[in-house]
C-alpha cells in the first residue's frame, strides 16, 4: 500500500503544530506535511484545511496566497478535505465578522456573531467566546462519526456560529448537517457535502473523540 | 445539553521541574511535567495551565523543550504563561506547542501588548492573568487591587475595573488568581471570582487556594467561574481529575465525564 500523504494548507494563519502532531500519533505510518505549496497540495491524499483569528485575516491570506483558487479545485478533485474551525467558515458563503467578508462559497450558509447578549434557558448570561467542551448532536451515520458515541463533547473555542442553508432541494454545493451544538441557540457545527466534511471544533484539540474523528477521516475514502 | 464547566491541573514549573510553592514562596518538588500532563490528559483534564517561573534564560530553553514535549502527547489545550513579555515569545510558545499563552506583568506594564497580541494571534489564544489582593478591610465592600512580580509589587489598580479593559483589549478569557488564598488551600476568593466574572463577557478561570473538591463546587457556583484551575490537590495524589468531575456532577456541575 503506498504512503498516505496527508497535507495541512498553511496559509500564515496560526499554529498547525497541534494538528499535525495529532495526525501524527493517529496515524504513524502517514507522511503528515504543512504546507502552502500548492504542488505538495495537489499531490496529498486527503487535505485538512485549518484556521485561527479573525475571518477577514484569514480570507486576505488566503486570496493572497491563491488558496482561493486551490482549495475549490482540491475540494472538486474528490479527496477527503476536512476544514476546521475557521477553515469551516472559511468555507462558506459569507461571514458578518469584522463588518461581512465574502469567503469561498463551497458549503452554502452563513456566519453569524453569538453576541452579547447571549442567553440560556434558565436566563443566565453565556460568556463569548464559545469556549470549552460542548455536546455534539450527530444528525446522521456519517463515516467521521464512527467509534464516537452520539453527543459526545468536544473542544471548541469560537465567536461566530455557522448556519448553513436551509436546504429546500438537495443540491449539490449544499451542505448537510452533519453535527449539532446548543448554546444560547442552536448551530450546525458538522457539515458534509462528498468528500467534504467541515468542523467548528478542534478535534486535535478533543482527546478521545477528537482523535477518533481524526483517524476516521485519515482512513476515509470520502466517500458518504 | 450545555457548556462543561473545565477542570484545568496548574503546573508551575522550575527548571524542568514541577513544583509548588505556599503563598509563592516555600517550593516543593512534584515531579516531571511531561510525565504529570500525561498523566492528567489521560485522567480527563479539559486543559493543563504550565506556569514558567523559572528565571534565567538556560531555564527558559528548558521550558520551551517541555512545551514541545508536552503538546506532542497531550491532546487537551495547554496554556502557557511566565514571562511572556514580546509579540517574540509568544510565537516561541505557540511554535512550541501551546494553544494560548498567559500574559501577566507586561500587560500591566504595556496594555497595548494586549492589544497587539490578540489582533496578531486572536483573541482565542491570549489569556490575561491577572493577580489580585484584597485591600478592603473586613466589612467593608470588597475591593481587590492588581499585584504583579509574584503577588509582591502593589500597583494601585483596581482589579475589577483591570479585568473589563483587559477584555476590551482583547484578552480571550481571564485567569484570576487570588493572592490572598493562594497555596492556602483555604478555597477561592469568590467575592473577586464573582466580581470579575459578573463584569467581563469573557470567560473566568478560577485560581488560588483550591484545598478540597467543595471549593471547585463553590468557585463555579458562586464564585460563576466558566473554569477551575488546581494544582497541589492534583499532584500529590490527594484527588483525581475524575474524583474531582464526579464531586462536582454530584453537586449539579456540568462536567466533562
Amino acid at each position: 500500500m503506498s504512503t498516505n500523504r496527508i497535507a495541512v494548507i498553511d496559509y500564515g494563519m496560526g499554529n498547525l503544530h497541534s494538528v499535525a502532531s495529532a495526525l501524527e500519533h493517529v496515524a504513524p505510518e502517514a507522511e503528515v506535511t504543512i504546507s502552502s505549496e500548492r504542488s505538495v497540495i495537489e499531490q496529498a491524499d486527503r487535505v485538512i484545511f485549518p484556521g485561527v483569528g479573525a475571518i477577514r485575516d484569514c480570507m486576505a491570506e488566503i486570496r493572497r496566497s491563491g488558496f482561493d483558487a486551490l482549495v475549490p479545485e482540491v475540494i472538486a478533485s474528490g479527496k477527503p478535505v476536512l476544514g476546521i474551525c475557521v477553515g469551516m467558515q472559511a468555507l462558506m458563503s459569507h461571514s458578518e465578522e469584522n463588518g461581512g467578508v465574502e469567503c469561498l462559497a463551497q458549503l452554502e450558509g452563513n456566519v453569524r456573531f453569538f453576541g452579547n447578549d447571549l442567553h440560556d434557558e434558565q436566563g443566565e448570561h453565556l460568556k463569548v467566546p464559545h469556549m470549552g467542551w460542548n455536546q455534539v448532536e450527530q444528525q446522521f451515520a456519517h463515516p467521521l462519526w464512527q467509534g464516537i458515541d452520539n453527543g459526545s463533547r468536544f473542544y471548541f473555542v469560537h465567536s461566530y456560529y455557522v448556519i448553513a442553508a436551509e436546504k429546500a432541494v438537495k443540491a449539490k454545493d449544499v451542505a448537510e448537517v452533519a453535527g449539532r451544538c446548543h448554546y444560547g441557540l442552536d448551530f450546525d457545527v458538522a457539515l458534509s457535502n462528498n468528500n467534504l466534511f467541515a468542523v467548528q471544533f478542534h478535534p486535535e484539540k478533543s482527546h478521545t473523540a477528537g482523535l477518533q474523528l481524526l483517524k476516521n477521516f485519515v482512513h476515509w475514502d470520502g466517500q458518504v | 445539553m450545555a457548556l462543561a464547566k473545565r477542570i484545568i491541573p496548574c503546573l508551575d514549573v522550575d527548571n524542568g521541574r514541577v513544583v509548588k510553592g505556599v503563598n509563592f514562596v516555600g517550593i516543593r518538588d512534584a515531579g516531571d511535567p511531561v510525565e504529570i500532563a500525561k498523566r492528567y490528559n489521560e485522567q480527563g483534564a479539559d486543559e493543563i495551565t504550565f506556569l514558567d517561573i523559572t528565571a534565567t534564560h538556560e531555564g527558559r530553553d528548558t521550558t520551551v523543550h517541555t512545551v514541545e514535549q508536552i503538546a506532542s502527547e497531550v491532546f487537551i489545550p495547554l496554556t502557557v504563561g511566565g514571562g511572556i513579555r514580546t509579540i517574540e515569545d509568544i510565537r516561541t510558545m505557540l511554535n512550541a506547542g501551546a494553544d494560548k499563552v498567559s500574559i501577566n506583568s507586561a500587560a500591566v506594564h504595556n496594555p497595548e501588548f494586549v492589544r497587539q497580541a490578540s489582533e496578531r494571534f486572536g483573541a482565542q489564544c491570549i489569556v490575561v492573568a491577572i493577580d489580585a489582593k484584597r485591600v478592603s478591610a473586613d466589612g467593608e465592600p470588597g475591593r481587590w487591587e492588581i499585584f504583579t512580580h509574584g503577588g509582591r509589587k502593589p500597583t494601585g489598580i483596581d482589579a475589577v475595573a483591570w479585568a473589563v479593559k483587559m477584555a476590551e483589549y482583547g484578552a480571550g478569557e481571564i485567569l484570576l488568581t487570588s493572592m490572598d488564598r493562594d497555596g492556602t488551600k483555604n478555597g477561592f476568593d469568590l467575592g473577586v471570582t464573582r466580581a470579575i466574572s459578573d463584569a467581563v463577557p469573557v470567560p473566568v478561570i478560577a485560581s488560588g487556594g483550591v484545598g478540597n473538591l467543595q471549593h471547585l463546587v463553590d468557585g463555579v457556583k458562586e464564585g460563576r467561574a466558566d473554569a477551575v484551575l488546581a494544582a497541589s490537590i492534583f499532584h500529590f495524589g490527594e484527588h483525581s481529575v475524575p474524583e474531582a468531575k464526579a464531586f462536582m456532577q454530584h453537586q449539579g456541575v456540568e462536567v466533562r465525564l
